[in-house]
């Protein structure tokens, strides 16, 4: 119930990082969603992620659309501004907050019916245009708001709660993505707390389009035996290719892992992405083979979670259209109008 | 055979082409060498939806008088194209002058007895002088543009001034061209003296006066007024609106120092993404547009809503054109006003400013983002075909320097900081209009969540029937202020008291002046206002009540202006006689003159059914 706001109580011995913030900082209102419901751990992650990564709530803009995923944005960073939009359009209205104030962080926050149906068009070209943007959808394969119709992202054959048999073929986001040009791509599990955290922060720290795609059950209408985005199948079928730490530039770096099973990847701000490499044979930063493996293992059913791709020096939009530093909103009328001396001459221009 | 027309300085020329032939460049050489000697013109492109191949014409009114609607009719004609001679020949007045490309023979039956055939073999003194297939087309366009200067008397100087200013940086381009020019001329001379009763004699009726199309126009009127972020897709007639607001750009936004750019411009992926992403910006504090026509409009329905409701400031550029559906692409309408004035789904109602020519289409434009601002809303600028891609004469641009940027009310962190009471749509000045903060402003204050859903004051989600109504009514009051921020219509009275008003507004303007003067001369006295924008302010209903008969000229079928003014004004319809004009040809003089003093002629019993062109 939105309207309900939270207790301000605290803890007086609530740990604090090193703005001084509290973890509560980072919540929002309570979330109206069912119990249990995958999403709300990826909210929980969000706020952890951005918490560890001492950044100032109100640095962030939080972007949706419409569903289920887009209504959480209001439970958590309750000090950013939020813009629940219309379904599917989130990607262009984060794109236009992102070149008016290119200064702070946006979290675009979507569905798999938000992003893999109506707004698959404005998905992809966000992406491709490279929007500098932390871009999550929490994907459960079903439209759980309107009760449970399958998602263009539900895998073929898989049993809705009605019983229902999907017989179209699904849409993979993360291979939109890599497809699109996203400069770092990653998957993983709502219940996965330990990979999704740092997965998150890198995404953060990452200067450049950025797609998190979340498998987030939904508790309520799929999470059924017959369903592939279920928590037991899940569980059973994910296959990490590696687990990740995420190590901020001014950290100093103390763990040591055995050679050979650890690759480090250092970002353009200078965060290192420590990856601790499960399948030997994956290598995050070839596009080309990221791709064939995620298809490969598509085939066998197996669902590949981790970081799939790192692009360590990218580019975003306001690069390729050479903006200037000094985000647009805030230029005034002494950096825009030429003045009335330039107008005469245009004027003789046109004589 | 009627006696050959005869004048000077008020006649129209009309070229008849194939596109793609490289005629365009040569015939506004020719009309810009008519300003050139002080003589105003009003210039048309009538063109297909299509690059070549297909028929265009070019016509341009010579008018010392400095009418510059169309005026109808046609006294020279240039029928360079086979497949529309027939069409093109039929259309010449009386006593009028056919000059055609004499090369082959013709059969009598080309011809008409009531007109003058003025030959010249075009195609044969371009392909004794030129080997190069490409040069014997573009350099025939010039030998006609020189012989058609010779035969109006026309200041071959100027012309050959034209083309160096043309050519200038391709010098090597600038020689066979004056050539050309020459070659038609010398023709002209030897073997057609006195043939064309038509003539251009200098003037200074043109005095400061600029020569520019209204896309440009906007383009500039947007970069003056503080536009950041532009995002469009490309639909005729808007194109070149987006297009000139890069170039602009690139001259006059980019920071001295760094080389960068104070300017955002997104080829969106359609027209959706466009408004989204001007949304996006608009509520993110840049001012920022997007420009399209009809069909982009019906797109954007659902994100005009939500702009509306969760009201965020942003600017659209409608460049009408002829509807519905793809319509007509290449031709003019003022056909968008309703799906503009109540865009999207609920009760909406926006705020439309209707330029009559490119000098209002820079002044408005820079208007626009101030309004939209202060207003927290969608503004739309409805310019059309007519106005946004033809040149028209229109008094040079304007700016005072010490104008500044209307940025609305937006709280700051200092504001926030002392306490000052935030509440998203919170109306505490009584003007609808309520403070937004902008995202990243305060740590711990005036963060909110936007939302298209209903929410209470404080921008809570709230589906409570008081907020919503509460909510509703504070948008009413808003748009009610919008009257007096809005430019005022221009009324105009006639020397003699009447009790017949006009009311007309947009690309019309032209036709209607010019229409007046000619309605005076039949002892035709009425009252005339111009709308510049919606909503209406009290003296358009004022002027409606001060009148028995109103007359509403429009370029559309459903008379869509009328309707506002019924419905806007509470106006006993009866009181409106629609005079529609809507085949995608700008509206004339000719025929407004000719509509009303049909009407008028029936009086006591006022014909008030609609008139069809």
């Amino acid at each position: 119930m939105t309207y309900l706001t939270k207790p301000k109580f605290r803890h007086p011995a609530l740990e604090k990082n090193d703005l001084g913030f509290t973890r509560r900082d980072y919540e929002g209102a309570i979330s109206t969603l069912c119990a249990g419901c995958g999403h709300d751990s990826i909210s929980a992650a969000l706020i952890q992620a951005f918490y560890e990564l001492n950044i100032e709530p109100h640095r962030v803009a939080k972007l949706s659309g419409i569903g289920c995923s887009s209504k959480t944005p209001d439970y958590f960073l309750g000090q950013s501004h939020g813009f629940n939009s219309v379904h599917g359009r989130m990607p262009s209205v984060l794109t236009g907050a992102n070149l008016a104030n290119r200064n702070l962080i946006y979290l675009g926050i979507s569905g798999d019916g938000d992003s893999a149906s109506i707004g698959l068009g404005q998905f992809v070209h966000c992406v491709r245009r490279g929007v500098n943007m932390v871009y999550i959808t929490e994907n459960n394969g079903v439209y759980g708001l309107t009760k449970g119709q399958f998602s263009a992202t539900a895998d073929r054959g898989s049993k809705s709660k009605a019983g229902g048999t999907n017989n179209d073929s699904p849409i993979d986001l993360v291979g939109m993505a890599l497809m699109a040009g996203a400069t770092l791509v990653g998957r993983s599990f709502s219940g996965d707390k330990g990979q999704l955290v740092p997965l998150i922060k890198a995404a953060i720290a990452h200067n450049g389009p950025a797609f998190i795609d979340v498998i987030s059950p939904c508790v309520a209408f799929n999470n059924h035996p017959g369903s592939t985005k279920s928590f037991d199948f899940v569980r059973e079928h994910n296959e990490a290719v590696n687990s990740l730490d995420f190590i901020e530039s001014r950290a100093e770096i103390t763990v040591d892992y055995a050679p050979g099973s650890v690759q480090d990847v250092e970002q353009h701000d200078g965060s290192i992405i420590r990856l601790h490499k499960i399948h030997e044979e994956y290598d995050p930063t070839n596009r080309v083979a990221a791709m064939n493996y995620l298809q490969q293992h598509h085939e066998k059913g197996e669902l590949a979670t981790g970081l799939l791709y790192l692009d360590p020096n990218p580019r975003d939009m306001h690069a390729f259209l050479r903006t200037v530093d000094t985000p647009l909103n805030r230029l005034g009328a002494k950096e825009l109008c030429p003045g009335a001396k330039a107008l005469d001459a245009i004027n003789n221009d046109y004589r | 055979m009627p006696k050959p027309v005869e004048a000077t300085n008020d006649f129209v020329v009309k070229f008849a082409n194939v596109n793609g032939s490289g005629s365009a460049s040569a015939n506004e050489l020719f009309a810009r060498s008519i300003l050139r000697m002080g003589v105003p013109i009003a210039t048309r492109n009538i063109f297909p939806s299509n690059i070549q191949g297909l028929p265009t014409w070019y016509e341009v009114r010579v008018s010392g008088e400095g009418w510059v609607g169309r005026r109808g009719g046609v006294d020279l004609m240039l029928p360079m194209n086979p497949q529309t001679w027939d069409k093109d020949v039929a259309s010449i007045d009386p006593g009028g002058y056919l000059f055609h490309d004499s090369s082959k023979p013709l059969p009598p039956s080309k011809f008409r007895p009531d007109i003058n055939v003025i030959g010249v073999p075009l195609t044969e003194m371009a392909n004794s002088r030129y080997q190069n297939p490409r040069d014997r087309q573009l350099l025939k366009n010039m030998i006609y543009v020189g012989a058609l200067g010779a035969l109006l008397d026309m200041e071959h100087g100027e012309m050959e001034k034209l083309v160096g200013e043309q050519y200038a940086g391709k010098e090597r381009l600038i020689k066979p061209n004056l050539e050309a020019l020459g070659l038609g001329r010398d023709y002209v001379r030897e073997h057609l003296k006195n043939a064309c009763g038509l003539k251009v004699r200098r003037s200074d009726k043109v005095g400061d006066r600029i020569f520019i199309d209204g896309n440009d126009a906007a383009a500039l009127g947007a970069v003056y007024g503080g536009a950041t972020v532009a995002a469009w897709y490309p639909i005729t007639p808007s194109t070149s609106m987006a297009e000139a607001f890069g170039a602009h750009c690139k001259k006059l936004r980019i920071d001295p120092e760094t080389k960068k750019n104070r300017f955002a411009i997104v080829q969106s992926e359609d027209e959706l993404s466009a408004i989204g992403t001007v949304i996006g910006a608009g509520w993110n504090g840049a001012r920022a547009f997007t420009a399209t026509s009809g069909p982009g409009i019906s797109l954007m329905q659902e994100f005009l809503g939500l702009a509306y409701f969760a009201e965020i400031p942003a600017v659209i550029f409608d460049i009408q054109r002829g509807g519905p559906s793809t319509g007509m692409p290449t031709r003019t309408q003022q056909s968008d006003l309703k799906i503009c004035a109540y865009a999207s789904h609920g009760d909406t109602k926006h705020v439309l400013l209707l330029p009559e020519d490119p000098g209002e289409s820079f002044e408005f434009a820079a208007e626009a983002f101030d309004l939209a601002e202060r207003l927290q809303t969608p503004i739309f600028v409805l310019l059309d075909l007519d106005i946004g891609m033809n040149d028209w004469l229109t008094k040079p641009f304007a700016w005072d320097d010490t104008r500044a940027y209307d940025r609305g009310k937006v709280m700051s962190a200092e504001e926030l900081e002392a306490g000052k009471e935030f509440g998203r749509y919170l109306d505490i000045d009584g003007d609808g209009i309520a403070f937004r903060t902008l995202p990243g402003t305060h740590p711990s204050k005036g963060a909110y969540f936007t939302r298209g859903t209903s929410r209470n004051r404080y921008a809570k989600y709230s589906e409570e029937g008081a907020d919503y109504v509460d909510n509703m009514q504070r948008l009413l009051r808003k748009f009610d202020t919008a009257k007096a921020l809005v430019p005022h219509p221009v009324i105009k009275h006639a020397q003699h008291p009447t009790r017949y008003g006009v009311i007309y507004f947009g690309s019309t303007s032209a036709a209607m002046g010019e229409a007046l003067v000619s309605l005076a001369g039949q002892g035709i006295h009425v009252d005339l206002m111009r709308l510049r924008a919606f909503p209406f302010a009290d003296e358009v209903i004022e002027f409606v009540n001060a009148h028995d008969q109103v007359f509403v000229i429009e370029q559309n079928r459903d008379a869509q202006m009328r309707m506002l003014l019924v419905n806007e004004g509470a106006i006993d319809p009866a009181r409106f006689i629609s005079i529609l004009h809507y085949d995608g040809t700008p509206i004339t003089a000719r025929f407004i003159t000719t509509e009303i003093a049909a009407r008028l002629k029936a009086f006591g019993k006022p014909a008030r059914t609609k008139v069809v062109s």
